[in-house]
């Protein structure tokens, strides 16, 4: 059997070890979306007015959207259209008692259903040196380390909790990164989403423990729309990580996320992704569509905005984690590896708006295409006339596994002043027999040997996570190309 | 130890090996030498299970095991070490790492247990000492932008480190300046050893004046013509193959 087939074959029969459905009482809203949906969001999480004239506002937006041209159809992607009165807006475990304070309220199940994932949620079983915010569908289950966070008076909580808690910081930055007008999908998020995560980090704090938010689709025929926000103050650090998955099914689910990263003066904010969110099967059969919208700005003089991903999952991946580069010295990274394997499709990279002087963005893609997948870097670098002396560098690697999959690169780049260099560089790859060869003389099997070769592709963004996903996105990646070469 | 009957191979439809037949014992060196084209190479690489090199006939016994039943993997896992012509280039690997994974997949395949980052730090120390190679290379990527004779010197650690039972080195000594050349020969000597054999497959006499081996044989045309012990080495120094050629002809 040539290479090629038994690529085809092995990911076929890959394992989704994170596919089961949690049986979870829900109180679930109707499928549609109308303005009584979004009054209906709202009331229940008991949100003020500023919020519900804010839902609105995006609603109409979006409506307006929809009726003239639909959703965007620029992205190298196809997929059936999306019938948005078809999905359930609101999806939330019923609480056995009262308030998210503490994980007495919280359904047994929910908590078994993350340990299962792997993330424990029980004070005596937390991970170390990590907080945990957990969203279950529509809303947050538990945070841990709250208390101990606010000691350096930093909040770190859902996003519900923050707007009844600290509304004053919410209505100052939501939206001043991604305005609800930004595009289809943000409309559409700002106006119906339930929850996500809040992050604030005071004036010259340097957070101890890595900040993250776990992501759990389960309720059948939900969308997920959370929002994340965080604002680091003058000085301040934080690493912050988000994870995903959901059930294995066969229709797709809609996940129409929006972060918005807000770093002021020196501040530094370093966000982590691993995404492996159900990649629906070897036919393209079910899956989620993951279409984010992450954006970040670096308002204060110096401030540095990192984003690293590695995006293993979803049917269709569109994303492009980017930073405005508002203030002098400021700097912006994106360190990205994206895989499709079986039909899964990505279309995704950064955007680096160069607007103050002497800023500076480095652009790190490695795609990886495997059985039929097809994977699109597309990326903007705008260096304005006043950024003098902007600098950037972007490197894109492909590595092709098999003979039908397909990687693209779209490199946008403009630069409208004489003292900014931007530089470009792209290889594709394959791997070949003779490297496979190479290893399996030395005794390593087949499967070693690509995962080897993979996370040696892949390192100088790995070694941009921190320590504990670095582990987990290599064993992921192995899990994804399992027998992909024989 | 190995036993060759009568093995024809062939790479894109082309035969290359044409019936030959050789037996290695635990203990002897064998140098296969010949002209370019003749199928030194070839050998080299099916003995590996390469999978281009397609076999059309005979049989190959390894300690007692029929060597082409066997994949790349598990010939690797039995003790058979290929150093390659061409060593191959692996980015983002260190050596290290490479290292490691191979030492523990071998273990694993013998029901041993696996070696921990320091523990295969202490033994590839050990060994770096044989090639004379300070630590830096180990992490440096695999052969990635090694120069040739750091690639045939990575060669010779790796053997160092797995401990074959049956080495085959293809053209290990092309290439090499004068003192390369005798860091590798040096490392091959230190490796010989009563309960394993080493095959060296030559296309120059330079080498065997470090490693002296038991056997020389001729490979021209896809067959071993002559097989005789290391003076026939020195002989084909002097007159070349030609002569080897007229004979085959006559």
């Amino acid at each position: 059997m040539s290479t090629p087939t038994k690529t085809l074959e092995a990911l076929a029969s890959r394992e989704y070890k994170w596919g089961f459905v949690s049986d979870i009482e829900a109180d679930t809203l109707p499928p549609g979306l109308n303005e009584e949906v979004i009054r209906l969001i709202s009331a229940k999480k008991a949100e003020p007015e500023f919020m519900l004239q804010w839902r609105l506002r995006a609603y109409r937006h979006w409506s307006e959207l929809e009726r003239r041209a639909g959703e965007p159809k620029w992205a190298n992607v196809t997929y059936p259209p999306i019938d948005y009165q078809k999905i359930v807006y609101y999806s939330a475990p019923k609480r056995q008692g009262e308030g998210q304070a503490s994980l007495g309220g919280v359904d047994p199940k929910l908590l078994e259903t993350f340990e299962r994932l792997g993330i424990p949620l029980a004070e005596q079983k937390r991970l170390a040196g990590v907080a945990v915010d957990a969203v279950f569908d529509s809303v947050s289950v538990a945070t841990t380390f709250k208390e101990k966070l606010a000691e350096l008076g930093i909040i770190f909580c859902s996003f519900s909790e923050a707007v009844q808690n600290h509304p004053d910081l919410v209505q100052k930055y939501l939206g001043s990164v991604v305005p609800y007008t930004d595009n289809f999908y943000a409309a559409l998020n700002s106006a119906v989403f339930s929850d996500g995560s809040f992050c604030y980090i005071p004036k010259g704090v340097r957070c101890p423990m890595e900040l993250s938010t776990y992501f759990r689709i389960n309720a059948a025929g939900s969308g997920q729309f959370e929002r994340t926000l965080i604002v680091a103050e003058e000085g301040s650090y934080v690493s912050y990580l988000e994870g995903c998955t959901a059930p294995m099914r066969d229709e797709n689910q809609l996940h129409a996320a929006v972060v918005e990263l807000i770093a002021h003066e020196g501040a530094h904010i370093k966000y982590s992704t691993v995404q492996n969110w159900y990649a629906g099967d070897a036919e393209g059969r079910g899956g989620i569509f993951n279409f984010v919208t992450k954006r970040g700005k670096c308002a204060g003089r110096g401030a540095r905005i990192s984003w690293t991903q590695v995006e293993t999952g979803s049917a269709i991946t569109w994303k492009y984690p980017s930073v405005i580069l508002q203030a002098d010295d400021s700097v912006g990274e994106f360190y990205s590896v994206a895989l499709t394997a079986n039909r899964q499709q990505a279309d995704t990279g950064t955007k680096m708006l160069h607007i103050g002087k002497n800023t500076r963005s480095t652009i790190i893609s490695k795609g990886i295409s495997a059985g039929r997948g097809n994977n699109t870097y597309r990326g903007l670098v705008r260096i304005l006339p006043r950024a003098v002396n902007a600098r950037n560098y972007t490197q894109c690697d492909s590595l092709l596994l098999g003979d039908r999959c397909g990687a693209h690169t779209f490199p946008y780049i403009e630069v409208a002043n004489a003292s900014s260099v931007a530089e470009h560089e792209a290889s594709t790859s394959k791997i070949s027999d003779e490297q496979l060869f190479y290893c399996k003389q030395r005794g390593l099997s087949g499967d070693n040997a690509v995962s080897m070769i993979i996370n040696g592709f892949c390192k100088e963004v790995f070694k941009n996570l921190p320590m504990e996903f670095a582990v987990e996105a290599t064993k992921l990646l192995g899990v994804s190309l399992e027998g992909s070469i024989g | 130890m190995l036993s060759i009957r009568d093995l024809s191979v062939g790479v894109e439809g082309k035969t290359i090996l044409r019936h030959l037949n050789l037996e290695v014992r635990a203990g002897e060196v064998h140098a296969v030498m010949g002209p370019n084209g003749s199928g030194k190479s070839t050998l080299a690489q099916a003995l590996a299970g390469h999978p281009a090199y397609t076999v059309t006939g005979g049989q190959v016994t390894y300690l007692g095991r029929d060597l082409l039943a066997m994949p790349p993997e598990e010939r690797a896992r039995a003790g058979v070490f290929l150093a390659f012509q061409y060593p191959i280039e692996i980015a983002g690997v260190s050596n290290a790492a490479f290292l490691k994974a191979a030492i523990n997949e071998m273990r694993a395949a013998r029901g041993l247990q696996e070696l921990d980052a320091m523990e295969v730090l202490e033994l590839l120390e050990q060994k770096l000492a044989l090639v004379e190679m300070d630590r830096s290379f180990l992490n440096r990527p695999v052969n990635e932008g090694f120069s040739g004779g750091e690639k045939k010197r990575n060669e010779i650690l790796q053997m160092a480190v797995l401990e074959p039972t049956l080495a085959i080195l293809d053209e290990t000594d092309s290439g090499l300046d004068i003192d390369a050349l005798k860091i590798v020969a040096q490392g091959v000597n230190r490796l010989r050893r009563a309960d394993n054999a080493i095959i060296l497959v030559t296309h120059y006499q330079r080498i065997l004046q470090y490693v002296e081996p038991d056997h020389v044989h001729v490979l021209f045309d896809g067959r071993i013509v002559k097989s005789a012990g290391k003076e026939l080495a020195l002989e084909l120094e002097g007159r070349g193959y030609d002569w080897i050629k007229d004979e085959v002809a006559a």
